[in-house]
């Protein structure tokens, strides 16, 4: 397996993680191209972006500016053009070809949140994070107890045996999170989190997802368009046309 | 953990509604396999139950299972004078179709040789044996007769003195027991009028001829009882039963039997198998086509089945997928609900059977081996028609979760 840490790219300084650990994520000079000939349509265009491990990372942008298809394409289910992506030290995708098993490289290295929670629905919330542990492979009473321990910790173990169903849209994110946590994932990829929530509601998730990162050290990259929380993060970067904007900024620059 | 049991859980009320489902057209497929082996009972149950070595027959015939069969009584004579012989009965058997309370009576009139027969090896669940040389059947109950009803057929009355059950003839009919010379009387009754019209008949016929005129004796007796007259025939019977000595060399005596050419012998293995290759045949084969066609159709009902529940999974297994879930695992979330189904599915077409099927017309016989074979069966169809969800599923990419 090649490994790609510590190296360093040329230009992008202000991209890189603020410390000298190996990146949770490196995506390098990434391009996807959808379509072909007058119906092509260049969706992200030579972005590179690195994530440091405990590093919140805001991802902002209009619409259409390519934040989803970057994200998913570091979520492994959308092959970039051309480009490298590396996670936690190792080439996972060049270009459009797979390096690893992706599926078995998700499980083990990537937590995803969504806008709407995805709960599976006929499973209780413990067993929404249980399932993820035991397709890990981690015994069943294992899987149990940590799944309890993440409820707990974020503050849902009372509502451990109910359905989705029968959660409020915050609770679900907050099951989808501990789902996310469950297999200490080197990297958290969310996509518009907070968007079904209220103000109060999302800055909650996006002080969780801060919190959870320094605390497992997960690198964790969220698609937003809410810009109320962003004191939250460590970092911002905005997208316009498939492109980084940069420099990127801490969350006290962007303010001003 | 089960994710299969999960969903069901979860849907409990659409998987109870359709495992019903599943589990009636189950029952329709059991059904049929037992409608074939009641079919072969049925059609082998007087060979089996009767208890004969070898049945004589007409010459050049199949017996009276599968053609006309006509002997003469005399030959029951005739044939217990062979050696190893220890018993020979006539046989007569016939469907009958009367009146009775306004209803029609359908059953097979199987006669007993009196005295040698009285129907002692009939299983009675209520009174006995014939008693007396007429006028005393023994009824199946599928007939709706009562202990000691009596019923009229032709010019005469017949009491009901024993009941059966289970005993029916090759078309489903009832079987009823009278003595052979009772049976025979119903088979050759005919209304007063016409035994008149025959007898003048008959008169005419003579008083037309020369020998008429010389023998005027001939024409009082052409006028007269049937049975008075030599030249007519009497009563013939359709079959002969032969019970050998145990010690007898069957083949010895069907080697004897064979030169008289008049008849032809058969074993009561060979009388079986002309039925079952010949009367019960056609409707075996249909019976086994139906259920063919049952089982195609059925794996195709849970195939569509299987890929409507995967249709409505589909999002969750491509958040598994997302996840990192193994195909196993979700073919396994498929395949186990599909198992389930088809599992609940068969043991309530079991259970279902148990309590329909003894109100069908004809006998259904649900055996052992049918239900293990049937078992199988269930098991191949349930994974063949789970292919088709799981091809589904197989097809679904994980950023479907992000639509």
């Amino acid at each position: 397996m090649e490994s790609y840490a510590g190296r360093t790219e040329h230009g992008t300084g202000l991209m890189t993680p603020p410390t000298h650990q190996i990146p949770s994520i490196e995506a390098i000079s990434v391009t996807k191209i959808y379509g072909q000939g007058q119906t092509e349509v260049i969706a992200l265009n030579d972005v590179t972006l690195r994530v440091a491990p405990g590093e919140v990372v805001a991802l902002l942008g209009p619409s259409g500016a390519g934040k989803s298809t970057l994200l998913t394409a570091m979520a492994l289910i959308n092959p970039p053009t051309s480009g490298r992506i590396i996670i936690s030290g190792e080439l996972v995708m060049e270009g459009a070809d797979a390096k690893i098993d992706l599926r078995a490289f998700r499980r083990r290295h990537l937590g995803f949140v969504f806008q709407k929670a995805n709960l599976i629905p006929f499973l209780t919330a413990l067993e929404n994070v249980q399932v993820a542990l035991e397709i890990n492979d981690t015994p069943a009473h294992i899987a149990r107890k940590r799944a309890m321990y993440l409820l707990d910790h974020l503050g849902i173990a009372d509502r451990a045996d109910n359905l989705p169903d029968a959660l409020s849209g915050g609770q679900q994110q907050r099951v989808a999170v501990a789902r996310a946590l469950a297999n200490k994932p080197s990297l958290i990829l969310a996509d518009e989190p907070t968007a079904a929530l209220d103000s109060h509601r999302g800055r909650q998730v996006m002080e969780l997802f801060a919190q959870v990162a320094h605390e497992s050290n997960s690198g964790v990259i969220v698609v937003t368009h809410d810009t109320r929380a962003l004191d939250v993060f460590d970092r911002i970067v905005e997208m316009e046309d498939g492109r980084l904007l940069t420099p990127s900024v801490s969350s006290a620059e962007y303010g001003d | 953990m089960n994710l299969a049991v999960r969903d069901i859980r979860h849907n409990f009320s659409r998987f109870v509604f359709t495992t019903v489902g599943i589990g009636l057209l189950l029952m329709v497929v059991m059904g049929m396999a037992g409608i074939y082996r009641g079919l072969i009972f049925e059609a082998t149950l007087l060979v089996d139950r009767i208890g004969a070595d070898l049945w004589v027959v007409q010459g050049n015939t199949r017996g009276p299972f599968a053609e006309l069969s006509r002997i003469p009584v005399s030959l029951e004579n005739r044939v217990r004078a062979l050696p190893e012989i220890i018993r020979a009965r006539r046989f007569v058997n016939h469907s009958i179709q009367r009146e009775h309370h306004g209803k029609p009576l359908r059953l097979m009139v199987q006669g007993l040789a009196w005295p040698d027969d009285k129907g002692e090896w009939v299983s009675l669940v209520a009174g006995r044996p014939l008693g007396q040389a007429h006028f005393e059947m023994i009824a199946d109950r599928s007939l709706g007769l009562a202990l000691d009803e009596r019923v009229k057929f032709g010019k005469d009355v017949y009491r009901v003195v024993g009941l059966t059950t289970g005993m029916s003839g090759i078309a489903g009919d009832g079987l009823a027991f009278f003595t052979a010379s009772d049976a025979m009387t119903i088979q050759f009754d005919s209304p007063s009028e016409a035994i008149r019209l025959d007898r003048s008949a008959r008169l005419a016929r003579t008083e037309n001829q020369d020998l008429g005129h010389t023998q005027p004796l001939l024409l009082e007796r052409a006028g007269g009882l049937s049975s008075g007259i030599a030249e007519l025939p009497r009563p013939q019977v359709s079959a002969i039963l032969v019970s050998l000595n145990p010690s007898a060399d069957i083949d010895r005596v069907i080697s004897t039997l064979s030169t008289w050419p008049d008849i032809t012998v058969y074993t009561a293995q060979q009388q079986k198998d002309l039925l079952l290759s010949g009367t019960v045949d056609k409707s075996r084969r249909q019976l086994g086509l139906f259920s063919v066609l049952l089982i195609i159709i059925s794996t195709i009902i849970i195939a569509l089945i299987m890929y409507t529940l995967t249709l409505d999974k589909i999002h969750d297994i491509a958040l598994l997928k997302l996840i990192g879930a193994r195909n196993r695992v979700i073919v396994g979330l498929i395949l186990q609900q599909a198992l389930l189904m088809g599992a609940f599915g068969y043991g309530l077409a079991w259970w279902f059977g148990q309590y329909l099927f003894p109100y069908f017309p004809r006998r259904v016989m649900l055996e052992t081996p049918d239900l293990i074979k049937l078992a199988f069966i269930t098991v191949l169809i349930s994974m063949l028609a789970s292919l088709l969800g799981i091809w589904k599923a197989m097809q679904v990419e994980p950023n479907t979760v992000l639509a």
